[in-house]
């Protein structure tokens, strides 16, 4: 009786369960035993496709041993490497603006003089316009219309507008918005060294420049980064905070700085935490989808990342089994970071 | 509240300053997108002209896209494909949410570990092989091809396990008592899936659609090894092809651009909130 009610309730659960089971087997579980496979073997898609069907070779860890000899490999595992540096960057952003954000919801904000100072700017850069004339009048109006409709319905909205503007660049990020950078970047067409000019600087040729593409790269995707979802972790785990432990700092006389290293900081460790680990395997399969559209991986590999090896291995050259040893190589790192993360998770845990 | 320090401002113009602060910031980030509108109004002669605002506007360039490009195509496929894989994903990952959040049976435990341990494997590891499958069943160039491995694995977004994960997340949550009474009134498992569990997850299946509709809208390393016909093309992409074809084209490259934004920007309006909460809902728990 009990034998088969056991064995009812499995075929229900299994039965709900089915649809996605047989889908995550076929197209999760199959292509990683398959691709472990491959990793093995002379996969060449010159010599194994529709047409052509030559045996393949089992190669023992060949495909690693000429990885870890491949200049190439080291050069773009160094780049890769090189553009998580911009990781500390995006994650102090996303704080920093995660903590203004809640400082303005906080703080109640007397909407008369706000939109004085907001009339004022919108009539001072109307007046702009009418001494200077266009074209530089009328980017002054454009912006001041802008800054001043923002912060009107800042102040009405208490700060709201601020995190859906912040949040923009991160949701919209993709090709399109690659494609706008490239183009903002562009030293005889772009805004961004006309800008640089105007200031006095001598602007860098941006991504056309093998010094200068990397931190281009990383410049744009700090724009993407500041706002993300990250901020939004951050802005829930600073509405957890309890309030008593302000309160008892302000009671000690606790400076602001003080407040921070020793409340905030300590009580925001756990998503900190979360939002470096993801970062990290994020940036170590990451590059490939803003090189591609900005500078082709160029000038002379310089933006070329362990992802973008992989796409012009696999499926430029065909060489799919090599390709597979860098996935696994990736693999790899990506599990030791896991077990690290779980590891500390635990002992977060426990405490 | 501690004694007012006198430094503090007079109460009239209290934060005044933060939100300047703010709205500055707020500028500098939106600035990129005044530029992306103003500057896919200029005229081809004035394409290469760095100066912000156009001297007459060309509204006319957005018509020109859709002559230059199958434009309208590239919508649609995004759509298309993106509707395809969400709707599979999320049902599927309901069903499977219910057996781990409502159900009791023999090895369940295992299999929602293993569901754990395939959101931790590198997409990449993935990729090649999945591709291989493709091209081994004649899929490759095909939406099938593109929309099935998109729903059930990691191929830079989310995929059916993730969701799963937070469906039965959300699942949680719903009191037991509702379950408890359906049964006693003779209800089956299908229909407390159906008429009592489905509608009361409904935020959770709205975050997890949002999640999974962007991601795929914006997804750009699998349909750019899958699809080889131009008219086929997902926006992503299609606008890499427009860029490579016609990049000096700015004004008319940035009219696609804009037209490619818009809708994203739209849509954040309309499910900001629920988009917010679902963030916290997946990540915190992760």
């Amino acid at each position: 009786m009990s034998a088969r009610s056991s064995r009812r309730r499995w075929l229900v659960g299994m039965g709900f369960l089915l649809p996605n089971f047989i889908g995550l087997c076929a197209f999760t579980l199959v292509p990683l035993a398959l691709s472990f496979g491959m990793a093995f073997t002379d996969w060449d898609i010159l010599r194994h496709n529709v047409f052509r069907h030559e045996a393949l070779h089992f190669v023992g860890f060949e495909n690693f041993t000429r990885l870890f000899g491949d200049p190439q490999f080291w050069r773009d595992l160094g780049n890769t490497f090189f553009l998580m540096l911009g990781l500390p960057f995006g994650i102090a952003g996303s704080l920093g603006a995660a903590l203004l954000l809640t400082r303005v919801g906080r703080r109640r904000c007397a909407v008369g003089p706000a939109l004085g100072v907001a009339t004022v700017i919108f009539v001072a850069s109307g007046l702009v316009l009418l001494r200077g004339g266009m074209p530089g009048g009328g980017l002054c109006l454009l912006f001041g219309t802008f800054a001043a409709s923002v912060l009107a319905a800042g102040v009405l909205s208490n700060g709201t507008v601020y995190r859906t503007l912040f949040y923009l660049p991160s949701f919209t990020s993709g090709v399109a918005t690659f494609v706008l950078w490239k183009n903002l970047y562009n030293p005889h067409s772009g805004p961004i060294n006309l800008a640089l000019a105007r200031l006095g600087f001598d602007p860098p040729n941006w991504l056309g420049d093998y010094e200068w593409a990397k931190p281009a790269l990383m410049i744009m995707a700090l724009w993407a980064a500041i706002g993300s979802n990250n901020m939004i972790l951050y802005l829930a785990a600073l509405g957890n905070v309890s309030p008593e432990l302000y309160e008892a700092a302000d009671i000690d006389g606790a400076s602001p700085g003080q407040r921070f290293w020793n409340i905030t900081w300590p009580q925001l460790a756990p998503t900190t935490f979360f939002i470096v680990v993801t970062g990290v395997i994020a940036g170590l399969q990451g590059g490939f989808e803003m090189a591609r559209p900005m500078t082709g991986g160029g000038p002379a590999g310089s933006t070329t990342t362990l992802s973008y090896f992989i796409f012009t291995e696999g499926f430029e050259t065909g060489r799919l089994a090599y390709a597979s040893a860098v996935a696994w190589f990736l693999f790899v790192l990506v599990f030791i970071l896991s077990l690290l993360n779980f590891r500390l998770l635990k002992r977060h845990a426990d405490d | 509240m501690p004694t007012t320090d006198p430094r503090d401002p007079p109460a009239a113009t209290r934060g005044l300053g933060l939100h300047v602060l703010m709205t500055g910031l707020s500028l500098a980030m939106i600035a990129p997108f005044a530029w992306m509108v103003l500057a896919s109004l200029k005229s081809l002669a004035e394409a290469g002209d760095p100066a912000w605002l156009p001297r007459t506007y060309h509204w006319s360039n957005y018509a020109d896209v859709f002559r230059v490009i199958p434009f309208l195509r590239f919508v649609a496929n995004s759509f298309v494909v993106a509707g395809w894989v969400t709707f599979l994903q999320v049902f599927t990952s309901a069903l499977a949410a219910f057996s781990f959040a409502r159900l009791e049976w023999p090895g369940r435990d295992r299999i929602f570990f293993l569901y754990l341990g395939t959101m931790m494997l590198p997409w990449l590891v993935m990729l090649m092989s999945n591709y291989e499958i493709m091209v081994h069943f004649g899929l490759v160039d095909s939406y099938t091809g593109l929309v099935l491995p998109a729903v059930f694995c990691s191929l830079g977004t989310t995929f059916s396990a993730f969701g799963t994960f937070l469906l039965r997340q959300f699942m949680l949550g719903i009191p037991r008592a509702l379950d408890e009474a359906a049964e006693m009134d003779g209800a089956s498992k299908w229909r407390i899936f159906w008429d009592v569990i489905l509608p009361l997850s409904r935020p959770g299946l709205a975050t997890l659609a949002i999640f999974t509709f962007i991601g795929n809208y914006q997804s750009f390393f699998w349909p750019l090894i899958m699809m080889k016909t131009v008219d086929k093309y997902t926006l992503p992409v299609g606008l890499l092809f427009f860029d490579s074809e016609h990049g000096q084209a700015t004004h008319l490259l940035m009219a696609a651009v804009t037209m490619s934004v818009l809708p994203l920007i739209a849509l954040f309006v309309i499910v900001q909130r629920q988009l917010l909460r679902g963030i916290q809902l997946g990540a915190v728990k992760g």
